[in-house]
C-alpha cells in the first residue's frame, strides 16, 4: 500500500526551520504488518536524513519512541500501519520542550521521577542466613502492573493536568512510586505518600483517564493513581489492594 | 573542548555499567557514567528469561553444576576458572539484587522463582535443573531498572546522551575518553583514572537481529582502532527463536516452560538433534538444527522458519510423555502470568495469539561472546600472556572475559554483567585510589573530531542507510550459522568495498550540530565495518567447528590445533587498516588440571574437553 506521513518538524540550526512546520513524505510499497518506526527509518535513510527521532530496541520495551501519533501517544515501534491507514501523522508528544522535529527535553519528566523517591529502601537488618528476603507470590503481585512501566513518557504527556502544569509530577512518576508503595519489603512508603500528597503530587490528578489507554505496556495507570490516593486518605498502604483478587 | 574529571568513567549505562558504577561509587571513587542512551533505554532491559544462579530454591544445585554448564556450553573455548568465578558470585549477586529490591517471582516458600533453561543442568548434564530466577519474562528490565534506582539513590554522577567516540592513549596506558553530548554536538573530554567499557554488542552487523538499533558495538571499536586486540570475534551466537523476519527475540523461558519447536511435517525435530535435552540444547545446537531442517525441506511453507508451540495441549502431551507430575502441567493462566511480553510482542506484531496457535521464529543474531579481553577483574588485557593495560576496563557484552568461550548459555549474559560489572567496578576504585592522574596531551580528541567532520561533510554519492543495508546482507548470507572459506572470502571482499565507498564516497543530509542522527549513525556504521570485518578474518582463520562457529569445510572440533583463543590487532590508517590475527592465548583449563591432579579417572573427569552431546 501507499501511504503518505505528515510530521511536524523543527530544527533550531535551520533558517526558516526554526518554528515548527509540516512536511509530508509519500512511501510507497509499504506492508501493512509494518511499524511506524520502519517507515520513519525509510524516510530517514531514502529520503531525508535530517529527520530526528529517538530510538533504540524497535520492539517495544525501551522507551525510546514515544510520539504522537494521528493524535494518540504510542512508541512508533509498536504501532503498525494496518491500525493507522493511509495518512498517518507524527507529532512530538506534548508538553515537553522540542528540541528538533520527533526530539523533546526528557529532563523535566526524568526529575519528576527522581521527586518520588524511586528507589527500594530497607534498611533492617539482612537475614542472617545471608539469603533473600522473603515475600508471598501474592504480595509480590499488588505492584507486578506497576513494574511494567519503561519512562517512555506516553502516559504523562497525554495528561491534561500535566500539560496545564508542567510542576505535577504526573503519572509516570506516581506509576514509579506506587511501584515500591505497595512493595511489602519497601520501608519508605510513607515518605512517598508524603511526598505525593504535596500540592503537584497526585491531588492534581483529576481523572481524566488519557494516561491509561496512552500505556504501551497496558500498565492500569488510572487505577494505580487511585490507589495511592486512597492510601493517601486513609494513611496507609495497608489493605489498599486486596491480595484475595489476585493470584 | 570542555574537561570533566572523575576517578571512573563508565561507559555504558547498562546492566554492566551501573552495576560497576554502584560498586566504583561504594569503594569510594567519584563515578561519571557516560552513555549515548537514557540508562533505562539500554539492551539490558530487554533480556526476558532469567538470570542463573544456583539457589537451589526447587531443585537440588550446586555451582560447580552452573560451572560445568558453561564449560560445555561454550564448547570448552570457555576459561575455565572464569567460569567457576562466574557461577559461584552469581549466588551472591543474585541475593544482593533482591535486597536491592528486584521483584522477583516468588516460589511457594517465597524464596525466588527459578525456572528451567537451556543448557542448565543438574550434576553434571544429569537433567535440565531450574536455575533462572525470573521477574515474569522481563528479568533484565527489572534488572535494569532496579540498578538504575539504586544508581539514583546513590547519586551517582549520569551524563545522558553523551555518546563515546573515542579513548585517549598515553604512554600504553588509558587517560580517558572523548565523547559527543547529542544535544549541542559539542565534543567533551573525560579524563578519567580509570575507563570502563560496558557500552553492549554489535549484533546490528546482520540483517535479522534481536539486537536494538544502538548496538553497533562502539566501544570495541574504539578499542580495536586505539590498538587493542578484540578476542574471539569469531564467536557470534544466533538465537534460535526470533519472531520470523523481525527478529525480535522470544526468550528461552517459552522452551523452559515446556514449549516445543516443530517443523512442517509437525514433528518435535529436536528430539533427534539432542535426544536428552530437547529443545533446550544449548543455542548453536538448535540455531544449527533449524538451518539443517529448512535444508531438507521441513521449514513452515518452505520459508525458513519453524513453529514454536507452548499450547497448554501441546505441552501438556509431551509433558505426559515424558512422564512429568500432573502438577506440572500447564494452561492458558500459566502462560498469561509466566510469559505476558511474548504474548504482547505476538500478538502486536504477528496478530498471532501463542495460547491458540503457534509462533513462526527463525534464528536471529543475538549475542557477541568475543570483545574487548580483559581478566576476571574486567582489566582490559592487551595480550596472550594476559598483561593488563593500566586504566582500562571492561565487562558485559563488549567484553569477552571469557566465560561464554564458543557459545554462550541462555541467562549468562545476565550473570556476566552482575558478576563482572560489580568485580570490575571494586576493582577500578581501587585502581583510582592508588593511582595518579594521567596528563591529557595537548591535542586529546583532536583526531576524532577530524574524523567527524570528514563524515560531516562527505560529497560522495553513498547514503549510510543504504551501506548499513548491504553490510548486513552479507554478514548474514557469508558470516552466519553456516560458514565456509569461500562465503568467507565473498563476506571479506563486500566489506572492503562497502568500506572503501565509507571513506571515500559517503553523504548525509543533516550538517547540523544540535542532536544530529545521520550524523551519529554514520559513525556507527564505520564501527560496525570494523567490527563484521574482524568477524570475517577469524571466522575463515580458524579452520574448525566449534560452537557457533560452523565452518562446513571444517565440520570438527579440532582441540589439537584450535583449543585456542584468537587475538586480532588492527594497524595502519581506519580507512585502510591491515589485521593481525593470533591463536596462542591459552585456554584455561584449571579446572580439569585439578581433576587429573587429584587423580580422577579420566571417563570421571567433567572438565576434559570432550564432544558436547545434549
Amino acid at each position: 500500500m501507499d501511504v503518505t506521513f505528515r510530521i511536524r518538524r523543527q530544527n533550531p540550526e535551520a533558517p526558516g526551520k526554526e518554528k515548527p512546520y509540516w512536511q509530508e513524505f509519500a512511501l510507497p510499497d509499504v506492508d501493512p504488518t509494518d511499524r511506524v518506526l520502519e517507515m520513519l527509518h525509510r524516510i530517514k535513510w531514502e529520503q531525508d536524513g535530517t529527520l530526528s527521532l529517538r530510538r533504540s530496541c524497535a520492539h517495544g520495551v525501551c522507551g525510546s519512541d514515544a510520539m504522537r501519533i494521528n493524535g494518540v501517544n504510542r512508541l512508533a515501534c509498536k504501532i503498525l500501519i494496518r491500525d493507522l491507514g493511509e495518512k498517518i501523522q507524527v507529532e512530538p508528544i506534548l508538553g515537553l520542550p522540542v528540541i528538533k522535529d520527533l526530539i523533546v527535553d526528557m529532563e523535566p519528566f526524568f526529575d519528576h521521577y527522581k521527586r518520588v523517591m524511586p528507589y527500594f529502601v530497607n534498611d533492617d537488618s539482612l537475614p542472617e542466613d545471608g539469603r533473600e528476603r522473603l515475600q508471598t507470590q501474592g504480595d509480590r503481585q499488588q505492584f507486578d502492573d506497576t513494574t511494567k512501566c519503561i519512562l517512555c513518557a506516553c502516559c504523562t504527556t497525554a495528561c491534561p493536568s500535566f500539560w496545564a502544569n508542567g510542576q505535577y509530577v504526573g503519572p509516570a512518576a506516581i506509576v514509579g512510586a506506587h511501584r515500591f508503595i505497595f512493595d511489602t519489603r519497601d520501608r519508605a512508603g510513607q515518605e512517598r505518600l508524603d511526598i505525593l500528597s504535596e500540592p503537584n503530587g497526585v491531588w492534581r490528578c483529576r481523572t481524566i483517564f488519557n494516561c491509561t489507554p496512552a500505556c504501551p505496556r497496558d500498565i492500569e495507570v488510572t487505577k494505580a493513581i487511585g490507589e495511592v490516593k486512597l492510601a493517601i486518605r486513609k494513611g496507609t498502604n495497608v489493605g489498599i489492594i486486596e491480595t484475595d483478587a489476585i493470584h | 573542548m570542555q574537561i570533566h574529571k572523575h576517578d571512573v568513567i563508565i561507559i555504558g549505562a547498562g546492566g554492566a555499567g551501573l552495576m560497576a558504577a554502584l560498586y566504583a561509587s561504594k569503594g569510594g571513587a567519584d563515578v561519571a557514567v557516560v552513555s549515548k542512551l537514557y540508562p533505562t533505554r539500554s539492551h539490558t532491559g530487554t533480556a526476558q528469561g532469567g538470570i542463573g544462579a544456583a539457589l537451589g530454591n526447587l531443585d537440588e544445585d550446586k555451582p560447580i553444576y552452573h560451572t560445568y554448564d558453561t564449560v560445555k556450553g561454550g564448547d570448552y573455548l570457555t576459561d575455565q576458572h572464569a567460569a567457576k568465578i562466574l557461577a559461584e558470585n552469581a549466588v551472591e549477586a543474585v541475593i544482593e539484587l533482591e535486597h536491592m529490591g528486584l521483584p522477583f517471582d516468588r516460589t511457594s516458600e517465597k524464596r525466588i522463582s527459578q525456572r528451567r533453561f537451556g543448557g542448565h543442568t543438574r550434576n553434571f548434564g544429569e537433567e535440565l535443573v531450574r536455575r533462572a530466577c525470573h521477574a515474569a519474562d522481563r528479568t533484565g528490565h527489572m534488572i535494569l531498572q532496579t540498578l538504575y534506582q539504586q544508581c539514583i539513590k546513590n547519586e551517582v554522577n549520569f551524563f545522558d546522551e553523551f555518546q563515546v567516540v573515542d579513548m585517549i592513549v598515553v604512554d600504553g596506558a588509558v587517560a580517558g575518553v572523548v565523547a559527543i553530548e547529542l544535544g549541542t554536538g559539542e565534543f567533551h573530554i573525560f579524563h578519567g583514572k580509570a575507563s570502563f567499557f560496558a557500552s553492549g554488542g554489535w549484533g546490528r552487523c546482520w540483517s535479522v537481529t534481536s539486537n536494538a538499533h544502538s548496538l553497533t558495538g562502539d566501544g570495541a571499536a574504539i578499542a580495536l582502532r586505539r590498538g587493542l586486540p578484540l578476542q574471539d570475534m569469531e564467536f557470534f551466537q544466533f538465537h534460535p527463536t526470533g519472531i520470523y523476519r523481525m527478529g525480535i527475540l522470544i526468550t528461552e523461558g517459552v522452551r523452559g516452560e515446556g514449549g516445543v519447536l516443530i517443523n512442517s511435517v509437525g514433528e518435535r525435530f529436536m528430539e533427534r538433534y539432542a535426544p536428552s535435552a530437547k529443545d533446550l540444547a544449548s543455542r548453536d545446537v538448535v540455531s544449527r538444527a533449524i538451518y539443517l531442517e529448512t535444508r531438507a525441506g521441513r521449514s513452515i511453507k518452505n520459508r525458513g522458519y519453524m513453529h514454536l508451540d507452548v499450547r497448554p495441549q501441546t505441552v501438556n502431551r509431551y509433558f505426559a510423555e515424558e512422564g512429568r507430575d500432573q502438577k506440572d502441567f500447564i494452561d492458558d493462566e500459566t502462560i498469561e502470568r509466566k510469559l505476558p511480553d511474548i504474548l504482547d510482542f505476538c500478538r502486536t506484531y504477528l496478530g498471532v495469539d501463542p495460547v491458540k496457535e503457534p509462533m513462526p521464529v527463525q534464528p536471529t543474531a543475538h549475542y557477541a561472546m568475543g570483545g574487548i579481553p580483559t581478566n576476571i577483574d574486567a582489566e582490559v588485557v592487551i595480550d596472550a600472556a594476559g598483561t593488563v593495560m593500566p586504566g582500562a576496563y571492561a565487562a558485559g557484552e563488549t567484553a569477552c572475559v571469557s566465560v561464554h568461550g564458543a557459545n554462550r548459555l541462555g541467562t549468562n549474559s545476565l550473570v556476566d554483567l552482575v558478576v563482572f560489572g560489580r568485580r570490575g567496578g571494586m576493582k577500578a576504585a581501587e585502581f583510582a585510589r592508588g593511582s595518579d592522574w594521567a596528563p591529557l596531551p595537548s591535542d586529546a580528541g583532536a583526531e576524532i573530531e577530524a574524523e567527524f567532520e570528514r563524515i560531516r561533510n562527505g560529497s560522495g554519492k553513498s547514503r549510510p542507510g543504504e551501506l548499513r543495508q548491504l553490510m548486513q546482507a552479507t554478514m548474514m548470507d557469508n558470516v552466519g550459522v553456516f560458514r565456509t572459506e569461500a562465503t568467507l572470502l565473498q563476506g571479506i571482499d563486500d566489506l572492503a568495498e562497502l568500506r572503501e565507498r565509507f571513506y571515500k564516497d559517503l553523504h548525509i543530509d543533516d550538517k547540523s550540530r544540535i542532536f544530529n542522527t545521520d550524523l551519529m549513525e554514520a559513525w556507527e556504521l564505520g564501527c560496525l565495518l570494523d567490527l563484521a570485518d574482524v568477524t570475517a578474518r577469524t571466522a575463515i582463520e580458524r579452520k574448525e567447528s566449534r560452537g557457533a562457529h560452523s565452518r562446513e569445510d571444517f565440520k570438527k572440533r579440532d582441540d589439537e590445533n584450535w583449543l585456542a583463543h584468537s587475538l586480532i590487532y588492527q594497524k595502519g590508517e581506519w580507512s585502510d587498516p591491515a589485521y593481525d590475527a593470533h591463536f596462542d592465548k591459552q585456554v584455561d583449563l584449571s579446572l580439569w588440571a585439578e581433576e587429573i591432579e587429584a587423580g580422577v579417572p579420566e571417563e570421571q573427569q567433567k572438565f576434559r574437553p570432550v564432544e558436547r552431546v545434549y
